[in-house]
């Protein structure tokens, strides 16, 4: 199965190198019109299939890595080093993602995929999706050249072949690193069509901004992709590491976070362009910040550049990257300068107080951020380079950085819809602030009234004061949205006689993208409302005898028994904990420590029972040797599942964003199958 | 609520609020135990897991219980928080501390972020006052009050103040 694998990859990557030089000679030929020996279409439908089969070729590497682990080849060095034969089928499938190079098949196996589907829709636009495919072609060539020959995943085991395997990290061993992983390399490899179809349409120089309804399907499931797998990847830290939290700043996650804020801003100065022919060059600028962010992650995750507690082990892989994002930015300035005249824009921002401005500061708050992040993950670098000695860039530096700014951007979701493209006047600005700054000083009370006494605990600590400033903008975004709904829920609600949640229906319908955005936009504030309630965590340590009891917010533990199980996979020891509240028994809690056997490292299982309210989050931290009794560490974590809700919220908003809207003749049959209409004739909001 | 914005006092109030807000955010934590906590969010574990110390997890971390006990130590010896966390780089080195100093080229890692965010919007704003600018020496200002009366309309009619 080791040939086949690798014999497989060795055929993908001279497809791929076939669709790049027969696609970039064909696409030459067309657009010199030079003649030739064989039509320049033909082959570039030659190019274009071969990039379909090299999707086979890499499905059957994949294939065959998945079938030897399976198997228990253990001939091969990455399945002895990533599995064991008593690792549960669903982790041995996750061991194709659990080292360097099976990460790097299943990268290879995602372009191929996106390439696949990418190919098979080619007739919605033939040139674009030939200049698209060949780009796409060029990054497949790269990456499958290192998986034949920096990072091979089916190398095989010099020496005897052992009865067993290492097995998987048992960090790894959970249930979210099944989807984790795949969910957050379909949103990295996924910006690779986006940068395609942009690189494409500015060699071709595209006519009009019609290649952005082509690829704004792609990018928004690509961006929800991405935003689905780094909140897994929070999930997982806070369900797995037991330290109660699920964001550390660390640089691998830095490295996921840094794509997604510049793949966000292109997702909405994107429309700018689409709408105004305004910011060309900045969306390119965005979209290829975004691929090459994506390449510095991998870079920054496998080439042991930045300390990271779960980055790859350090290879040799790094010069690789760091060679390939030196041509890709190559390619993108020659491309920006030689088509600069292409990028003009159609029109020009008119007033400070508008649509687009807003758009224009959202742009820059994320760019910040995205600079904030970049800075802190390499400063590190810089700083050993300059002085001679590392220093240490955590969440520290990030909370007091980031969080403002993160703020802004929060103020500005909320201040944008309310903003009229254009411009605007003082005294519309001032009609529609009116109810969000009433919501705004409304949750400032509310805070004063029922949050920690004394009132200047809310300024002593900075969490505090940026968790009052969190729901107090969050009240004011959330009623500013809200607002929109119901606002133009009451027009249809009065044109048709139906009720406002039906009327609300009809409008979101209407225009899927603007409410199905807004819906996002909710989610953000669900999610920042759970962010925020960070501020007030508590917790305590406690060695439990038989029948000891601690306390945690308003829930009382007690120690009803602790005891160990083991299995073909691990060792456990275990505390059940009968949990009270108010005298009554509410529930039972058991946190687990696991040790597993094939590579002797612990685990943390941690028990946590989930209200609206907050998380009560349990970590068995051990045993003491001497009394042999365990030590629990309770965590009160306040509106966590708000976190998970909120995401939730932006998946289905996402989905709801690529609804296409009900046509304005569909709409108004809907309309006259209710009612006949005889008021004034409705004017349809811009899409 | 028209004559509220209008009203000049309301505005001053606004201005003594956000103060009263400023000089309480400088007030800096009193409590022992909010204070121990806090230093022990602002130093490493050193023992390698990349954990804040007040945060490391292992079971059986030889550093971390080590660490804490020296910082409550420091604490009870009456040294202040800057002299604490300088008596950790001293013993740990300058990893131990878990975000950048205000000192020397450290500096550079805070005021960039900054200075960077101040320079682009004062930037964008500039760009934007000589786009509109250059927009009104071309064309008719576009918040005549029959603009205004009609994106009222429209708004009215579509329920929306613009697109999405």
């Amino acid at each position: 199965m080791a040939t086949f694998g690798s014999l497989s990859l060795l055929i993908g990557l001279a497809l791929a190198a076939y669709n790049l030089f027969a696609g970039a000679v064909a696409l030459r030929l067309i657009a010199t019109g030079q003649p030739a020996p064989i039509a320049p279409e033909r082959l570039a439908d030659t190019a274009r299939r071969a990039g379909i089969a090299a999707f086979v070729a890499v499905t059957a590497a994949a294939f065959a890595l998945v079938y030897s682990v399976f198997t228990n080849d253990f001939s091969i060095t990455y399945i002895m080093e990533h599995s064991n034969r008593a690792l549960p089928g669903a982790y041995k499938f996750a061991a194709l993602w659990s080292g360097q190079e099976g990460s790097l098949l299943l990268w290879c196996w995602l372009l191929a995929t996106y390439g696949f589907v990418l190919r098979l829709r080619h007739k919605t636009d033939v040139k674009l999706y030939a200049y698209a495919g060949t780009i796409l072609a060029g990054i497949q060539v790269f990456f499958l050249a290192v998986v034949n020959f920096a990072a091979p995943p089916f190398a095989l085991l010099r020496g005897a072949i052992p009865a067993d395997g290492n097995g998987l990290n048992p960090l790894l061993q959970y249930p979210e690193m099944v989807i984790h992983p795949p969910m957050l390399y379909l949103g990295y490899v996924g910006f690779s069509v986006p940068f395609a179809f942009g690189l494409g349409a500015l060699m071709m120089r595209y006519p009009g901004e019609k290649w952005i309804k082509i690829t704004r399907v792609w990018t928004l499931v690509t961006w929800v992709f991405l935003t689905g797998g780094i909140f897994l990847g929070m999930h997982w830290a806070y369900a797995v590491l037991g330290w109660g939290g699920y964001w550390g700043w660390d640089p691998v996650e830095n490295a996921s976070f840094m794509p997604w804020l510049t793949g966000t801003a292109f997702l909405h100065s994107v429309m700018m362009q689409e709408k105004k022919g305004m910011m060309k060059s900045w969306n390119v600028w965005l979209i290829f910040s975004t691929f090459l962010l994506t390449l510095l992650g991998t870079l920054l995750t496998r080439a042991g550049l930045v300390s990271s507690v779960h980055a790859f082990a350090q290879s040799s892989i790094g010069t690789w990257f760091m060679v390939f994002m030196g041509i890709v930015l190559a390619v993108c300035i020659f491309t920006f300068i030689l088509q600069r005249d292409h990028l003009r824009s159609d029109h020009q921002i008119e007033s400070l107080v508008s649509r687009e401005s807003s758009f224009l500061f959202n742009n820059l708050v994320l760019l910040t951020a995205c600079f904030v992040i970049l800075w802190g993950t390499l400063f590190p670098i810089l700083s050993e380079y300059v002085q001679g000695s590392k220093v240490t860039v955590g969440a520290p530096f990030y909370n007091r950085v980031a969080v403002p700014i993160g703020l802004f951007l929060l103020f500005l979701t909320g201040i944008g819809p309310l903003l009229p493209w254009r411009a605007t006047s003082l005294k519309a600005v001032k009609r529609n602030f009116i109810v969000p700054s009433i919501a705004l000083w409304a949750m400032v009370a509310v805070c004063f009234i029922f949050g920690p006494r004394p009132l200047s605990t809310w300024f002593s600590d900075a969490g505090y004061f940026y968790s009052l400033v969190s729901f107090a903008l969050a009240a004011s975004v959330f009623t500013a949205i809200t607002s929109e709904f119901f606002r133009g829920g009451a027009v249809i609600a009065k044109q048709t006689g139906k009720n406002l949640l039906v009327s609300i229906y009809l409008l979101t319908r209407r225009n899927t993208r603007r409410y199905g955005g807004y819906i996002i936009h909710i989610g953000v504030v669900i999610v920042v409302v759970g962010l925020a309630g960070a501020a007030f965590n508590k917790n305590t340590e406690k060695e439990l005898a038989l029948h000891d009891t601690m306390s945690v917010g308003p829930y009382t533990l007690e120690c009803v028994g602790f005891t160990q199980d083991s299995n073909a996979n691990y060792n456990s020891d275990y505390a059940l904990l009968d949990v009270s509240r108010d005298g009554k028994k509410q529930f039972q809690m058991a946190p687990e420590k696991r040790v597993y056997l094939a590579s002797q490292q612990p685990q943390t299982m941690v028990a946590v029972h989930s209200v609206l309210s907050w998380d009560l989050y349990v970590v068995y931290e051990g045993t003491n040797p001497d009394t042999g009794q365990p030590i629990i560490k309770a965590f009160l974590n306040p509106l966590v599942s708000w976190i998970w809700a909120g995401v939730v919220l932006i998946v289905l908003g996402t989905f709801f964003a690529l609804v296409p809207s009900l046509t304005p003749a569909a709409a108004s049959l809907k309309v006259s199958a209710a009612r006949p209409v005889h008021a004034e004739p409705v004017l349809k909001g811009g899409d | 609520m028209k004559a509220m914005f209008q009203n000049r006092k309301w505005i001053k109030g606004v201005q003594a609020a956000v103060l009263a807000v400023a000089v309480c955010f400088s007030i800096g934590a009193t409590d022992s135990s909010a204070r121990y906590d806090k230093l022990n969010h602002q130093l490493m574990c050193s023992c390698g897991c990349g954990q804040v110390l007040g945060e490391c997890n292992h079971v059986g971390c030889p550093d971390s219980p080590v660490q804490l006990a020296e910082l409550k130590t420091a604490m009870n010896t009456g040294m202040d928080d800057k002299q604490i966390l300088s008596s950790f780089a001293a013993k740990y080195g300058a990893t131990v501390l878990a975000a950048p100093t205000t000192t020397g080229f450290n500096l550079v890692a805070w005021i960039a972020p900054f200075a960077v965010f101040l320079a682009a919007l004062l930037g964008t704003i500039l760009l934007i006052r000589h786009w509109s600018i250059g927009r009104k020496q071309e064309t008719e200002p576009a918040n005549t009050p029959e603009m205004d009366a009609l994106r009222d309309r429209i708004r009215r009619e579509t329920g929306s103040e613009g697109s999405f």
